[in-house]
């Protein structure tokens, strides 16, 4: 499991980085960043090395902002390996809400997401020799 | 303490009726001598002081609107010389003069009594501390609950408006048990108390307060009560008349108790300033009955509420003023539709996922009204997800279109991000006039 911490971001210029210079004052370390944006307003998620310290950050500078937890799984080097992770969860009937891929220190490619069924996805990612984060 | 000044506060109706008359009677005497802008509104309907006879020939009487005042700025309307005045108030003004108010000593200390008897609807007595955080100045808010409390023979905190925590210091080493400030301040005055970590109750002595000046509602009460375990009081005042307690909330809030025997409250309607029996809405008329420096007939306030005579638990007998539902003058008309600001709060406070913080934008664009509603989210909501906040948003949207019968653009901000006002709120920007 990895905690993320997604932020709301009102829709006007330098907001995404006013939000992560607040971040870099804390002198926190970034893993994954991903912005999600609608006409209206952006949503920030963003994986740190230490997420209690970015969360503190962020609330004294007014962020709203909570912490999630996703299903981490690192995907194989080889084409077609995302697919067929995902392809399982879907048969699987897990619905996903939301995904992003990060690279991970060791150089292997990893992806994050979202679902309200957790315990299943982790069990069916496990079924398919994934390994899980 | 029960009350202030029982005999006034619980007379009979019969007593009032007979008291009011009298007052009025050498009021319109008074006036008709005194006032050049009253005799000559009197002369032009052709009305004699002897015409009224009672407080049931009222209605004869001229209004007196707001630009009658700006039209004598800035002594005009004064009946007593200088010698005789003490205190001048001037009211805000967004647009040309101010309206300035003369007071004599006794028009200082019938307002002092009518601010203590307040106060003491509020829970307050003679060992209060009573932190005035309203500011001090030519607005009544900070002067009015000073000498309010002083009246009351408790012990009054000076604080004035600014400097929060400065205020929260003062109120937590001084144990004050009352406050008085306006509704949006006490609301940012909760949240950071809150920050700070300090329990009401605990570290915070207050019980009660009156918190005035700005129109606010039931949900905000219940806010301000829960947030602070306190008695949330509505209080009313305008400088034309006297600034606050002119009317107040007791426990029992059934009404603000307005203090019939110095004021007269009527409400009329709007378009035809035909009076209105109890229980219907329009706007609020005051005559001034036992006022020296200088006294009104008719004012026309531009608040819009009702009133109510039903019995008060508390005992008190006065007339009762309901809840200010908005200004004349506050009212937007958005293609065609008439929006009071009151009603965007009522549908805001009933949303779990927002706070009460709002911001109006008008514009107009290609000649079409647009409303933009600013608004911030709950600290406690999850954003993590798109869908999420923007069902939230889609919600309030059509929440909002039905209560007030036109479209409005939401915009949702992160908490703290909405202006707080330390004095009245500024919650419009209406760039169709700038």
């Amino acid at each position: 499991m990895i905690k993320q911490i997604a932020v709301f971001l009102e829709n006007q210029a330098g907001k995404a980085s006013a939000c992560c210079k607040v971040l870099k004052d804390a002198q926190i370390n970034l893993y994954a960043l991903s912005i999600a944006d609608t006409k209206e307003f952006g949503i920030m998620r963003i994986i740190t090395e230490d997420n209690a310290k970015a969360l503190d950050a962020l609330k004294d500078a007014g962020y709203l902002c909570s912490e999630v937890d996703l299903v981490g799984v690192e995907v194989p080097d080889r084409a077609g390996a995302l697919a067929e992770l995902l392809i399982a969860l879907g048969e699987g009937g897990i619905s996903v809400e939301y995904m992003y891929s990060y690279a991970g220190v060791d150089g292997h490619a990893k992806i994050a997401f979202k679902t309200a069924m957790v315990d299943k996805a982790v069990e069916i990612l496990k079924n398919n020799g994934a390994k899980i984060i | 303490m029960q009350y202030f000044q029982k005999e006034l506060e619980t007379m009979s109706a019969d007593q009032k009726k007979v008291l009011q008359s009298e007052r009025l009677v050498k009021m319109v005497k008074y006036v008709y001598e005194n006032q050049k802008p009253y005799r000559a509104k009197m002369d032009a309907i052709k009305l004699k002081p002897d015409d009224i006879k009672s407080i049931d020939d009222i209605y004869k009487l001229p209004y007196t609107v707001k630009q009658d005042l700006r039209d004598a700025y800035p002594f005009g309307m004064m009946a007593r010389p200088k010698k005789d005045l003490v205190r001048l108030h001037a009211s805000s003004a967004t647009t040309g003069k101010l309206t300035v108010a003369g007071y004599t000593m006794n028009d200082i200390d019938v307002w002092g009594e009518c601010a203590a008897r307040s106060l003491v609807m509020a829970g307050a007595d003679e060992e209060s501390i009573i932190h005035v955080a309203y500011g001090y100045g030519l607005f009544t808010g900070g002067l009015g609950m000073h000498y309010g409390g002083e009246k009351l023979g408790a012990v009054v905190v000076p604080a004035s408006a600014g400097n929060t925590q400065k205020q929260i210091q003062l109120i937590t080493d001084f144990g004050a048990d009352i406050i008085c400030c306006t509704p949006s301040y006490i609301i940012y005055l909760a949240e950071e108390i809150d920050k700070l970590g300090l329990k009401p109750g605990v570290d915070i002595k207050l019980k009660g307060g009156v918190f005035g000046a700005e129109a606010w509602s039931e949900g905000m009460r219940a806010d301000i009560e829960r947030r602070l375990g306190i008695r949330a009081c509505d209080i009313y005042g305008l400088s034309e008349i006297a600034g606050p307690g002119v009317a107040c909330d007791c426990q029992y809030k059934t009404g603000m108790h307005f203090q019939d025997d110095h004021f007269y409250p009527e409400i009329v309607d709007v378009d035809t300033l035909e009076p209105l029996p109890y229980g219907e809405s329009g706007e609020l008329v005051i005559t001034t009955l036992t006022k020296e420096g200088m006294p009104l007939l008719r004012y026309r306030t531009r608040d819009i509420a009702s009133l109510n005579a039903d019995p008060c638990p508390c005992g008190r007998t006065t007339v009762k003023l309901n809840k200010i539902t908005g200004r004349s003058d506050d009212m937007l008309i958005i293609r065609g539709v008439n929006v009071f600001p009151s009603q965007i709060e009522s549908v805001l406070l009933k949303n779990p996922d927002i706070q009460p913080h709002y911001h109006i934008n008008v514009d107009r664009v290609n000649n079409l009204d647009t409303m933009e509603i600013v608004v911030e989210l709950s600290p406690f909501i999850s954003v993590d997800e798109v869908s999420h906040v923007e069902e939230i948003r889609r919600k309030l949207a059509s929440d909002m279109a039905s209560a007030l019968s036109v479209s409005a653009k939401i915009t949702l901000v992160s908490p703290g991000t909405v202006a707080r006002s330390e004095g009245k709120a500024k919650r419009i920007t209406d760039k169709r006039k700038l």
